[in-house]
């Protein structure tokens, strides 16, 4: 099965992007695709490379990319909610993508299930 | 794009506090660009956000309120609002910037079981 | 449909307003939602008298994340993350009630 997320707080923050991060394995562990991540809101701020967390704590952003790489995730960054908050593509991780809202309306009509986390 | 699908976008906050309101209003007219059958529901606060008389020049932030009136002209003309969630903040259809369908709870749910998407923030 | 609730009840009217509203179907409560199905609580009773109409799954991690994991109610199912997925994949449609 084909599914898409959408991620719409902040790192560390709220634990949004962790359960968005840990449903996403599972469904890979479980042999579904997870072909898009959709970040939102303050979403956006997952992206950031100039995120460093204390050595002892998970890096968000960091297994945001790894998933990417392994498992062909497409990270797509909302490009107007990103300006807003200074995610450029400068200070953009590994991964990930700036791209518009279309891509979001996409990851709807493309997915067989799109599963939201946010606040 | 050629598969049309049923979006519902649920508000269940009230304007300003938040970003939500303005971000989620985004979402819904690209939505309406990509010619998906799109539909509101407003909900518990969410339905502060069509309470007529916004004014926001005092907190120096853009009133977004007319964008709900333009809606129409992006053939969006499905607006749902709950009308517990009306009654619970002392609110009338009267006191809402644009025209809507106010439903019972009952009427709500049911709706939300024929839509393909439902999207929330 | 699959209603995905992730806040407190005590804080939000999200899950009541899920209760009063959805036809029935799978509710999964996640985060601090997790709360909702603990005993003791003042929603315990309105979560009780839902369980008729809803299935009631708890995310297992985030309940023990939160110390809770000894006092979840009776007829609530815990789920893991592989638990969550299967629900996603089981409902046609997954609603984030945020």
């Amino acid at each position: 099965m084909k599914f898409g997320i959408v991620v719409n707080e902040g790192p560390y923050q709220h634990q949004s992007s962790d359960s968005a991060y840990l449903f996403a394995k599972a469904a890979i562990e479980a042999g579904h695709e997870v072909w898009r991540v959709f970040f939102y809101h303050d979403g956006v701020n997952n992206a950031s490379k100039l995120t460093e967390p204390p050595q002892d704590d998970r890096n968000i952003v960091n297994r945001w990319t790894k998933l990417a790489e392994e498992h062909k995730v497409d990270l797509v960054v909302c490009v107007a909610a990103a300006l807003r908050r200074g995610i450029r593509e400068e200070n953009l991780a590994t991964g990930f993508r700036i791209s518009g809202l279309g891509q979001l309306v996409e990851a709807g009509t493309k997915s067989d299930r799109l599963v939201t986390f946010g606040d | 794009m050629s598969d049309v699908k049923k979006f519902m976008f649920v508000n269940r906050k009230a304007p300003y506090g938040t970003i939500y309101a303005l971000e989620s209003l985004e979402v819904v007219l690209i939505t309406a660009a990509f010619d998906q059958d799109v539909s509101l529901m407003f909900t518990d606060d969410g339905v502060f956000q069509l309470k007529k008389g916004q004014q926001t020049k005092g907190i120096e932030t853009k009133n977004f309120s007319p964008t709900y009136r333009a809606l129409e002209g992006y053939d969006i003309e499905k607006l749902y609002v709950d009308r517990e969630s009306l009654q619970e903040r002392g609110l009338t259809e009267d006191d809402l910037l644009v025209d809507v369908k106010v439903l019972s709870r009952a009427e709500v749910g049911a709706l939300m079981d024929e839509q393909d998407v439902i999207l929330s923030f | 449909m699959l209603h995905i609730i992730n806040r407190s009840p005590l804080a939000d009217k999200a899950l009541e307003n899920c209760l009063n509203t959805a036809t029935g179907g799978d509710i999964l409560l996640i985060e601090d939602a997790v709360y909702a199905a603990t005993k003791g609580n003042a929603f315990e009773s309105r979560l009780r008298a839902a369980m008729g109409k809803f299935k009631i799954n708890v995310l297992r991690p985030d309940l023990e994340a939160r110390g809770m994991a000894d006092r979840l109610v009776d007829g609530a199912k815990l789920v893991d993350y592989a638990g969550f997925v299967e629900l996603a994949v089981a409902n046609k449609t997954c609603q984030s009630w945020l």
